[in-house]
């Protein structure tokens, strides 16, 4: 596994910065407004899991993470940097097309629906990153491929195709396209939500090896269980803005607030 | 029919002591099919007699009524070779640019930008709402009148290369714009409902792992999107194959022009539409066998097991037609499900 460090340039002072700094994050469709000034921020080698009800905003806060959606108000740092800008003296320019697509690629994220690439099997879908974004050489990045898939238990469904996966494999699949870029921080949305319980420990389990070796996660996740036993932190969200954050023991067993304590009530 | 647990054996229930497997199965009988059947096999026997045996006296000569004779010594005439390689450079190149256009098209209209998806609007809004054979023929009388000298450079400015528009075969060239514009218009369609057709999720799988939107939509969204395009666009090759007969609006000699030519001097003509006919009929039953063979291409990864080809068919279906009747002996387990 790749060490998350930033680049060797960058000073000691720069490498305890958080890896996401977030502060009055506003995001709105039109006239509804989905995030309302949230502020949170996620250590190096962090894992933070973020709860909340239906509809809080917890899918687009992780979107605006890497820029897949443009935030309207606030400021959010990814490594230092600020998302979609690059600044030279006092002047912040919008990143080109190209910049944002180079910083995306450092973002790993998986989805509540996997989102595989249908047409491709799955050893083609974890060199997708590699040799189509960083132009890696076929050979050594296939052997790297093979490496993953095998680190999520898949070494022998390499040549299946998506649709032959079962819904768990497919996720682990998706798991390691991510990995396969390198990514200094991986965002889950809820990853496991579509799969069929018995299928849920194996990607659990592959998400609980990751954040061993130190990998900045963000997971918002629905698995109470999960969030207690590897969460550094777990943020409650509702319509859009943070309520309560901290250690996961306290949240989810003494939460101070009325509307954490009936979340929690509902899903445990 | 008898595979639901607690379906008894055929004819009704289980009396006690008999074995199904001693009972006779009794088929439904279709009456209506064998009255249509017997309908039709008439009306073939008609259709063949007319085709091959029956003969008639014409200008005092009594000879086969389609003159089958006539029309192999045209199939291969010199000129309607010629034909045949004019229609197909038509319908290729007509098709190519009419899909380069169409994808061009198809992405403009699904642009962000105003300006780009109202061009393409406009353009698809023009050319679908003029018929094919007034572009052809606009195509053709307008080169010469409107643009004489066709020039290339900087627009409004110095041109490096002039054409004179003599200089090119202008029938050639009018049959392929008029052709081709009109198609990408219709592609243009068929590609945009390939490209909605891909779920959202693709594209945002492709950008988070660092892909351009170029590459998204080269790699991930067009590939899934044929499965869509293909169908339509065999359809619309089929179709545009025998649309390049309207060159004969411009005397180009395609296909049809050239048997059409020939009977101008012989009088033979419904021969000479029989001949041509019969190749386009050749060349559109080739096209459909290539259309099956690239849409099962393109269904990987969208059918757990690919559909067996008609030659695969074919000989399972040889296999397939003797035990129709499910024997109680050769399908125990359908005929006796509590055995
Ligand atoms: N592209 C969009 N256009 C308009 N509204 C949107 C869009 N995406 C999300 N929303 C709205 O934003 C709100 C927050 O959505 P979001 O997906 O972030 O919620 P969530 O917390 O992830 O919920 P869930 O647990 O159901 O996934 C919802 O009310 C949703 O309808
Ligand atoms: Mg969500």
């Amino acid at each position: 596994m790749p060490e998350p460090t930033g680049p060797p340039e960058r000073g000691v002072r720069e490498a305890e910065l958080p890896m996401v700094d977030a502060r009055q994050v506003h995001k709105s469709y039109g006239r509804l407004e989905v995030l309302k000034g949230i502020d949170l921020t996620v250590g190096r080698g962090a894992v933070l899991c973020l709860i909340g009800p239906s509809g809080s905003g917890k899918s687009t806060f992780l979107r605006c993470i890497n820029h897949l959606e443009k935030i309207d108000g606030g400021e959010l740092f990814v490594d230092g940097d600020l998302v979609g800008y690059r600044q030279s003296g006092n002047r912040l320019h919008e990143l080109k097309d190209r910049e944002v697509c180079s910083k995306r690629a450092e973002i790993g994220m998986v989805f509540q629906r996997f989102n595989l690439f249908p047409h491709m099997s799955a050893l083609d879908n974890v060199l997708a990153g590699p040799v189509w974004v960083k132009k890696a050489p076929g050979g050594p990045s296939k052997e790297r491929a093979r490496e993953l898939l095998a680190r999520v238990g898949l070494a022998d469904k390499v040549d299946n195709y998506p649709n032959q996966l079962s819904g768990g494999q497919q996720q682990r699949v998706a798991i390691a396209r991510a990995l396969a870029m390198e990514p200094k921080l991986m965002l889950f949305d809820e990853p496991t939500s579509a799969l069929d319980p018995e299928l849920v420990g194996d990607v659990l389990d592959v998400m609980r090896d990751l954040a061993g070796t130190g990998m900045t996660m963000i997971v918002v996740t629905h698995e109470m269980g999960f969030a207690r036993e590897v969460g550094d932190t777990v943020v409650f969200m509702d319509a859009g803005v943070v309520v309560e954050q901290g250690d996961p023991r306290r949240v989810l067993t003494e939460p101070e607030h009325e509307r954490t304590r009936s979340f929690l009530a509902k899903v445990l | 029919m008898i595979a639901g647990p607690g379906a008894g054996p055929p004819g009704g229930r289980r009396d006690g002591g008999e074995d199904a497997g001693s009972l006779k199965i009794v088929p439904v009988r279709h009456p209506g099919r064998w009255v249509a059947s017997a309908v039709i096999l008439v009306l073939l026997a008609m259709l063949v007699d007319t085709l091959v045996f029956s003969h008639l006296t014409r200008g005092g000569v009594r000879e086969g009524r389609f003159q089958w004779g006539v029309v192999g010594s045209y199939l291969f005439d010199p000129s309607v070779l010629r034909g045949i390689v004019v229609t197909l450079e038509l319908t290729v190149i007509a098709m190519g640019v009419g899909i380069v256009l169409g994808v061009l098209l198809a992405v403009m209209r699904l642009s962000a930008s105003r300006l780009l998806s109202g061009t393409a609007w406009l353009y698809i809004w023009f050319f679908r709402g003029t018929p094919v054979l007034v572009q052809i023929i606009f195509w053709y009388e307008g080169i010469s009148y409107l643009y004489p000298h066709l020039s290339f450079g900087v627009p409004f400015g110095p041109s490096f290369v002039t054409v004179s528009a003599n200089s090119l075969d202008t029938a050639f060239v009018a049959g392929v714009l008029g052709l081709s514009f009109n198609e990408g218009a219709y592609m243009a369609e068929i590609v945009r409902a390939g490209i909605i057709s891909v779920d959202e999720g693709q594209t945002e799988a492709a950008q988070s792992i660092g892909m351009s939107r170029a590459a998204t939509l080269r790699r991930i969204v067009l590939p899934q999107a044929m499965r869509v395009i293909i169908p339509p666009t065999g359809n619309e090759t089929i179709s545009m194959l025998k649309t390049t007969s309207l060159v004969y609006a411009i005397a180009l000699t395609d296909l049809f022009t050239a048997t059409q030519n020939i009977s101008n001097r012989n009088y033979e003509v419904v021969p000479l539409l029989m001949v041509a006919s019969l190749w386009y009929l050749f060349f559109t039953s080739l096209m459909t066998v290539g259309q099956y063979y690239i849409e099962r291409y393109y269904a990987r990864g969208s059918t757990r097991s690919l559909p067996a080809t008609p030659f695969q068919r074919l000989r399972q279906g040889l296999f397939r037609i003797r035990p129709q009747t499910p024997s109680p002996l050769t399908d125990p387990p359908l005929a006796r499900p509590h055995a």
